[in-house]
C-alpha cells in the first residue's frame, strides 16, 4: 500500500477523532447496550415466569426463619413486589449499582457478591491461562499442518476428535484414568484440605496438582478449535492472489507463510471474542466434575439449593467477566490489524 | 459445551461456492454439475467417514431401542455389574440398564440436535437474508440484535432461564438452545447475501418488480444452498453438545433419558470412585462420535461443494 491513500486516510478522520478511539468507543456502545440487555433479562425472567418463583420463595422464607428477616428485608427493598413495575426496575438498577446482588439462601448469613468474589480467583486460574496457551499452541500446530501432509493427517483428525468432546465428558475421563485409576492427581478442592493457603512450596505443589486436570480438559478442547480454524484458513490464504504474486516474484515460502499467518491471526483474533462464552460455559462444568470451588461450583450449589439471587448474580457476574474480556480482544486486535488504526473498517 | 463460537471458523470458505454457478439460479444445479458433485462425494474420505460415522449411531438410536426390552427408567437389574452378556453395556448402581440408557439417549441427541438446529437456522436465515439484502436501517438494527445475542453467553441465559423454566419436554430443549443459538449463522448469512445482492441476477430480479422475500427465496437462497447445508450441520453439533451440557447440570428434561442426564447420574452416584467406566464413558463416545462425525462430513461436503478447496 503506497503512503498517500494511507495519510489520506488519516487526514480525512481527523476530524471525527482518532479512527482507533471511534472504533473502541463504537464497540463501547455495543458493550453497554448488551449489559443494559443483560440486566434486563435478569430482571425480568424471575417476573416472566409461569409459577412465580417469588411466591415460592416467600413460603419457603417462612419456613426458615432464620433466612426468614433479612431476606424479608431484601424482598421489600429490591423485589418490592407491590410496587408499580418501572418502579421495581430502578430499584433492580439502584442495588446493582451499589454492588448490591442480595443475600444468599443456599449461605444462609453470606451476600452474594462475597460468594462471588471468593470463587472468581479459582476460575480465573483456570481459564486465563487455558484460553492463552490453547490460542497460541492451537494457531502453531494449525499452521504448521496446513503445510506438512504428515501432519496434516494425523494431528487434524485428532483435533477434530478434541473439539467435538463435552468438556464434561473429557473432564471424566481424565479425572478417571489419571486421578482415581492411576492416582497421579488429587482430584477434589483446590488443595489439600490439611494445608492452609500460604505462600510456601508445598501449598504451590498441592494447589498446582489439584489444577492441572481442569486446565488440562479446558486446554485440550479449545486446542482442537483454533488448530483446525488456522489450518483451514491458512489454506485459503496460500491459494489467495497476493500468495501467486509473490511466489511468481520468486519470494522464499518462508516470507509467503509469514504473510499468510498474519493474515489468518485477524479472523481468528474474532474467533476469540466469539469462542470465549463457549469457554467459559465449558470452564463451568469442568469445576463441577473435579469439585474445584469456583464459579461453576457455586453455579451447581444455586441450581441445587433454588438460591435464585445468587443465580441471578451469577448470571450478571459471567456476562460482565465475558464483555471485559471480549473488550480485552478488541483492544488486542487494534494493535494486530493495522486497518483499524488506518480507519478503514476490517470485517 | 464446545465452541459454539468456533463454529463459524469451522466454515473454511469466507466466500460462497455458487451451487451450479452460471445457471440461471432459479432450478439449482442443472444435470450435468449434480453428477459432478456426486462423483466428488463418493470420493472424499472426510465426507464418506463422517457420514458413515453419523449414519451408524443414528441407525443405533433408531433400532437400538428394539433390541432390549428394558427402559432406561426402570431398575430391578442387577446393581452396579460391568458388562455382560445379558447387560451389554452393564448396569448402574441403582440397578438399570445402561445399554437401553445409552440407545434411547441417542436418540433424544438426535431429536434435540436436530430440533435446535432448524431453530437457529430458521432464525439465521431470515435475520440473514433481510438484513444483508436490504441493508440500511434495517441492517444496523439486526446487526445490532444479533451483536448482542452473540456476545452474552448462551450457557449463562440457558441456565437462567432453564433454572426458573424448569424445562419439561425435548422439544422446549430444543428451542430454548435454538433461540440462543443463532446469532453466528444469522451473522455469517448476512455476509454471504451480502455478496450475492450486488450480482447480476439479483438485480434483474429487482428490476423486473420482484418483491423482496420473493428474491431471497428464488434467487438467493437457492444459490448460496450449499453453505446453508453446511451451517445446518454446523447448528446441529453444537446443539447436540449444549443439549449434554444442560442435561448434565440437570437442567434438562428429567423424565426424558439423554447422555447428559446418564453423566449427571454417574457423577452423582459415585461412579468415578466406584470404577464403573461403563456408566459413563459410553454416553461421552456417543456425543463426540456423533458431533466430530458431521464436523468432519461437514469439511468433506465443502471440499465438494468448492472445487476451490478440492485441492487437499
Amino acid at each position: 500500500m503506497s503512503p498517500e491513500p494511507d495519510r489520506a486516510a488519516w487526514t480525512l478522520h481527523d476530524f471525527d477523532g482518532d479512527p482507533v478511539t471511534r472504533y473502541l468507543a463504537r464497540k463501547s456502545f455495543l458493550y453497554l447496550l448488551t449489559f443494559f440487555v443483560a440486566v434486563t433479562i435478569d430482571w425480568a425472567i424471575p417476573r416472566l415466569m409461569p409459577g412465580n418463583p417469588i411466591d415460592g420463595l416467600i413460603s419457603r422464607i417462612q419456613a426458615d426463619p432464620t433466612a426468614s428477616e433479612e431476606l424479608h428485608g431484601y424482598f421489600t427493598e429490591s423485589f418490592g413486589l407491590d410496587q408499580p413495575l418501572w418502579q421495581q426496575y430502578l430499584n433492580f438498577w439502584r442495588g446493582l449499582l451499589h454492588g448490591d446482588l442480595g443475600p444468599s439462601i443456599a449461605y444462609v448469613g453470606s451476600r452474594v457478591s462475597e460468594l462471588i468474589w471468593a470463587a472468581l480467583p479459582y476460575t480465573l486460574a483456570l481459564l486465563v491461562p487455558a484460553i492463552v496457551l490453547s490460542y497460541i499452541a492451537g494457531n502453531r500446530v494449525g499452521a504448521m499442518a496446513a503445510r506438512r501432509k504428515v501432519l496434516d493427517n494425523t494431528a487434524l483428525p485428532v483435533a477434530y476428535i478434541l473439539t467435538a468432546t463435552p468438556y464434561v465428558w473429557l473432564a471424566l475421563v481424565l479425572a478417571y484414568f489419571l486421578a482415581f485409576k492411576w492416582g497421579i492427581f488429587p482430584v477434589s478442592g483446590a488443595y489439600d484440605f490439611s494445608i492452609q493457603p500460604s505462600w510456601t512450596w508445598e501449598f504451590a505443589k498441592s494447589f498446582l496438582a489439584h489444577w492441572f486436570l481442569p486446565f488440562l480438559t479446558l486446554f485440550l478442547v479449545s486446542f482442537g478449535g483454533w488448530a483446525i480454524g488456522m489450518r483451514n484458513l491458512i489454506i485459503y490464504e496460500l491459494e489467495s492472489e497476493y500468495t501467486n504474486y509473490l511466489q511468481s516474484l520468486g519470494a522464499p515460502s518462508k516470507l509467503v507463510r509469514k504473510y499468510a499467518y498474519g493474515n489468518a491471526v485477524l479472523p481468528q483474533m474474532s474467533g476469540l471474542a466469539l469462542a470465549l462464552g463457549a469457554v467459559v460455559g465449558g470452564a463451568l462444568v469442568t469445576e463441577i466434575v473435579f469439585g474445584y470451588p469456583g464459579i461453576g461450583t457455586l453455579i451447581i450449589t444455586a441450581l441445587q439449593n433454588r438460591d435464585y439471587f445468587l443465580m441471578q448474580g451469577l448470571f450478571l457476574f459471567i456476562i460482565v467477566g465475558v464483555l471485559i474480556a471480549n473488550f480485552v480482544v478488541d483492544i488486542l486486535y487494534v494493535i494486530v490489524d493495522p486497518r483499524t488504526r488506518a480507519g478503514i473498517q476490517g470485517s | 459445551m464446545a465452541a459454539a463460537g468456533q463454529q463459524a471458523d469451522l466454515l473454511a470458505t469466507p466466500e460462497v461456492a455458487l451451487t451450479g454457478e452460471g445457471a440461471t439460479g432459479e432450478g439449482g444445479a442443472p444435470r450435468g454439475a449434480r453428477s459432478e458433485l456426486l462423483h466428488f462425494a463418493i470420493r472424499n474420505p472426510k465426507l464418506v467417514i463422517g457420514l458413515s460415522v453419523v449414519l451408524a449411531f443414528l441407525t443405533l438410536a433408531i433400532v437400538g431401542p428394539w433390541l432390549t426390552d428394558a427402559t432406561p427408567f426402570e431398575f430391578g437389574y442387577p446393581l452396579g455389574e460391568p458388562p455382560s452378556k445379558e447387560h451389554w453395556l452393564g448396569t448402574t448402581s441403582p440397578g438399570q440398564d445402561v445399554y437401553a440408557q445409552f440407545v434411547y439417549g441417542l436418540r433424544s441427541s438426535f431429536i434435540v440436535g436436530a430440533l435446535a438446529a432448524a431453530v437457529a437456522a430458521v432464525l439465521g436465515m431470515a435475520i440473514g437474508f433481510v438484513s444483508g439484502y436490504l441493508g440500511g436501517v434495517v441492517d444496523e438494527v439486526l446487526s445490532m440484535l444479533t451483536n448482542i445475542v452473540l456476545v452474552i453467553p448462551t450457557l449463562a441465559v440457558l441456565i437462567i432461564v432453564s433454572a426458573y423454566l424448569s424445562v419439561g419436554s425435548l422439544f422446549s430443549e430444543a428451542m430454548l438452545i435454538g433461540l440462543t443459538s443463532w446469532p453466528w449463522a444469522a451473522r455469517a448469512i448476512r455476509a454471504q447475501t451480502f455478496s450475492l445482492g450486488s450480482r447480476d441476477f439479483v438485480s434483474l430480479a429487482r428490476l423486473s418488480g420482484q418483491g423482496t422475500v420473493k428474491v431471497i427465496v428464488r434467487e438467493i437462497a437457492p444459490n448460496m444452498s450449499s453453505y446453508l447445508f453446511l451451517t445446518f450441520i454446523l447448528l446441529f453439533g453444537g446443539s447436540v453438545l449444549t443439549a449434554a451440557t444442560l442435561d448434565f447440570l440437570g437442567l434438562g428434561p428429567s423424565q426424558v433419558m439423554s447422555l447428559g442426564l446418564m453423566m449427571n447420574n454417574a457423577v452423582s452416584n459415585a461412579a468415578l470412585q466406584l470404577g464403573m467406566w461403563w456408566w459413563f464413558i459410553p454416553p461421552g463416545v456417543g456425543i463426540t462420535a456423533i458431533v466430530g462425525g458431521l464436523y468432519v462430513m461437514n469439511v468433506g461436503l465443502d471440499e465438494v461443494f468448492n472445487p476451490r478447496l478440492r485441492r487437499t
